[in-house]
C-alpha cells in the first residue's frame, strides 16, 4: 500500500532508498567487523590462557 | 546519592571492563528501542502523513534528512567532547568512542547531504547550489574525511589517540570559523536569496516552522536516529575496545615467546 | 632563535626547493588556467583574483611535507626538542622559515602573474594586500598539518587532505578581499576578517603544533 507520491515518487523514494541503504550498510559493516573481531580475541584469550 | 558522587559514578565507564559488561546488557534493550522508533518513526512520515501544498509528496525527504543532518552535526559535538576527555583525564574508551562515532558521522553528513540534492532537485531545479548551508556541510564532510584517515593512517594507538584529539579540537575551532566564511561569501555574491531558502522551505532550523502533522512523526524518526547513533556508538567502542586488547596481547605474546 | 631562522634560511636556499619550487609551480598554474577555460580576457580577469588565491594556497601547500620531514629525518628536531628554546618558538621560527621562502615570494610574484590573466588595475594593490595578510596564515596552518604527520611515512597525501579543510576560511576571506578590490567594492569586512584570521591563527595554533609535534616526539 504505498502511497499516492504524485509526480515526485521517484524523488522521494530515491531518497529513502539512498538513506536506509547507507544505514544498512553502516550497520552491516559495523556488526560484521565486531563480531570478527570479537572472535579473534576469544581465540587469542583462549591460546594465551592455555599456554600460560 | 549526590551530584558530584553520580558524576564520579560516571567515570566508572572509563574502565574498558566495565564499559563492555554495562554496554552488552544495555545494547540489546537499545537496538530493540531503535528498530521501533526508526522504522516507527519513517514508516509514519512515509505512509501516514499529508502531501504538502506546495512541496508535494517531497516534504517526506524530511523525515530521514533533518535527523540525519542533526546527528551529523552532534556526532561531530560529541566527538570534541570525548577527545577532551581523552586529552584532560586520559581515558581510552573515551578515545575510542570519539574513533567509533567518526564513521558514523561522515555517513550521516552524505545521507543528509544526498537527501538534500535529491530535494533540491525538483524543488530548486538544481542538484547542487552552493548555499552556504550545504557548503558547510559539505566542509564538515571534508572534516570527518581527515579526522577518520588520520586515524586510519597512525600506528601506535596513543599517538593516535593524542594526534586526532588535537586534530579535532582545531577543525572544530576551524569548522566554526568556515561556516561563518561560507555564509559571509555567498551572501556577498547573491544578496539574501540564500538565507530564504535554505531556513524556512526546507525548516531545517527549527522544528516549529513544520506544522504539528509533521512534527510527531519528525521527532519520532530524530528520536530512532539518535538511539541508532548511541546503539552504534556502544557498539563499534566494544569493537575498539577488543581490537586494542587484540593487539595487547599480541604484543605480549611476541615479548614472551 | 635568529640562528635557527638563519639555518632554515641557508638551508632552503642552497636546497632550491622553497623558492624556485613553490614559485615555478604557481606560474605554471597560472598559465595552465587559461589553456583551461579559453582566452577570453573578460572571463580571465573576473577568475583572475581567485586563481591566483588558489594558485598561491596550492603552492604553499607543496612544500609543507618537507617543512618538519627533512629535520625529522636526521634527528635534528630531537635535538631542538631537548634545546632551551620551548618548542613552540621552534614550530614558529620553522613557519616563518616557510613563510620567508614560499610565501614572501608569491606575494612578490603575484602581480607579475596578475599581467597574465589580465587583472584589472584596481586589483592588483589589494591582491598583494590579501596575500601579504593571508600567506603567513597558511603557513603556520601548514606547519600544524606537517607537525601532525610527520611521524608518518607516506604523509604527503594525508598532509593535503587535512591542511586543505582549514584552509578554507582564510581562502574565503582573502580571494574576497582580493575580487572586491578588482571590482573596486567596498572591502573593509572581509579585509577585517582575513586579518583577524591571520592574527589569531598566528597567536594560538603554535600551540597547538608544538603539542602535537611533542606526541610525536615521544
Amino acid at each position: 500500500m504505498i502511497p499516492d507520491l504524485g509526480k515526485y515518487a521517484a524523488t522521494v523514494l530515491s531518497a529513502y532508498g539512498a538513506s536506509i541503504l547507507l544505514l544498512v550498510a553502516l550497520v552491516a559493516l559495523s556488526l560484521r567487523r565486531g563480531r570478527k573481531v570479537r572472535t579473534e580475541m576469544e581465540q587469542i584469550e583462549q591460546r594465551v590462557s592455555r599456554d600460560g | 546519592m549526590t551530584i558530584s558522587t553520580r558524576l564520579n559514578a560516571l567515570w566508572e565507564y572509563a574502565n574498558p571492563r566495565k564499559f563492555l559488561a554495562t554496554t552488552e546488557r544495555v545494547l540489546p534493550v537499545l537496538w530493540l528501542l531503535t528498530a521501533v522508533t526508526l522504522i516507527g518513526g519513517l514508516v509514519w512520515g512515509f505512509f501516514f502523513t499529508p502531501d504538502d501544498f506546495r512541496q508535494g509528496s517531497t516534504v517526506k525527504i524530511i523525515y530521514v534528512h533533518v535527523p540525519s543532518a542533526f546527528l551529523a552535526t552532534s556526532a561531530w559535538f560529541m566527538m570534541l567532547v570525548t577527545s577532551l576527555v581523552w586529552l584532560i583525564r586520559r581515558h581510552h574508551v573515551s578515545a575510542l568512542a570519539s574513533r567509533a562515532a567518526a564513521p558514523i558521522g561522515a555517513v550521516m553528513t552524505m545521507i543528509a547531504l544526498i537527501t538534500g540534492a535529491i530535494w533540491g532537485q525538483p524543488m530548486w531545479g538544481t542538484w547542487w547550489e552552493w548555499d552556504p548551508r550545504l557548503t558547510s556541510f559539505l566542509v564538515l564532510f571534508l572534516f570527518y574525511l581527515g579526522y577518520i584517515a588520520l586515524w586510519e593512517a597512525i600506528e601506535d594507538p596513543d599517538t593516535a589517540a593524542d594526534l586526532t584529539s588535537v586534530l579535532c579540537l582545531v577543525g572544530s575551532v576551524f569548522a566554526v570559523l568556515s561556516r561563518y566564511a561560507v555564509y559571509f561569501w555567498n551572501q556577498g555574491l547573491h544578496q539574501g536569496a540564500s538565507v530564504l531558502r535554505a531556513g524556512a522551505v526546507t525548516g531545517a532550523d527549527t522544528t516549529e516552522k513544520v506544522s504539528n502533522v509533521y512534527a510527531y512523526p519528525l521527532l519520532l524518526s530524530m528520536v530512532g536516529f539518535f538511539l541508532l547513533f548511541v546503539a552504534l556508538v556502544f557498539y563499534r567502542t566494544g569493537t575498539e575496545i577488543r581490537a586494542r586488547r587484540i593487539k595487547a596481547l599480541l604484543a605480549r605474546e611476541r615479548v614472551n615467546g | 632563535m635568529i640562528a635557527l631562522l638563519k639555518r632554515d634560511l641557508v638551508l632552503a636556499l642552497r636546497a632550491g626547493g622553497g623558492f624556485g619550487l613553490g614559485l615555478a609551480f604557481f606560474l605554471i598554474v597560472t598559465v595552465l588556467v587559461p589553456f583551461s577555460v579559453g582566452p577570453q580576457s573578460a572571463l580571465l580577469a573576473s577568475i583572475a583574483p581567485g586563481v591566483l588565491w588558489l594558485g598561491a594556497l596550492l603552492a604553499c601547500l607543496l612544500s609543507l611535507d618537507r617543512l618538519l620531514a627533512l629535520d625529522w629525518e636526521d634527528g635534528t628536531l630531537d635535538l631542538l626538542a631537548t634545546a632551551p628554546l620551548p618548542l613552540e618558538s621552534v614550530v614558529t621560527i620553522k613557519a616563518l622559515a616557510h613563510w620567508l621562502t614560499t610565501g614572501l615570494p608569491l606575494v612578490l610574484a603575484a602581480p607579475v602573474l596578475g599581467v597574465l590573466l589580465n587583472l584589472p588595475g584596481p586589483g592588483f594593490l589589494w591582491l598583494v594586500v590579501s596575500l601579504a595578510l593571508g600567506t603567513p596564515a597558511l603557513s603556520v596552518i601548514g606547519t600544524f598539518g606537517a607537525a601532525l604527520t610527520v611521524g608518518l611515512k607516506r604523509g604527503g597525501l594525508l598532509l593535503s587532505l587535512l591542511v586543505l579543510p582549514l584552509y578554507m576560511p582564510t581562502l574565503i576571506y582573502g580571494a574576497e578581499v582580493a575580487r572586491r578590490g578588482a571590482e573596486g567594492m567596498t572591502l573593509a569586512t572581509p579585509l577585517m576578517m582575513l586579518a583577524g584570521i591571520s592574527a589569531a591563527v598566528i597567536a594560538l595554533l603554535p600551540f597547538a603544533s608544538a603539542a602535537v609535534l611533542r606526541v610525536n616526539l615521544r
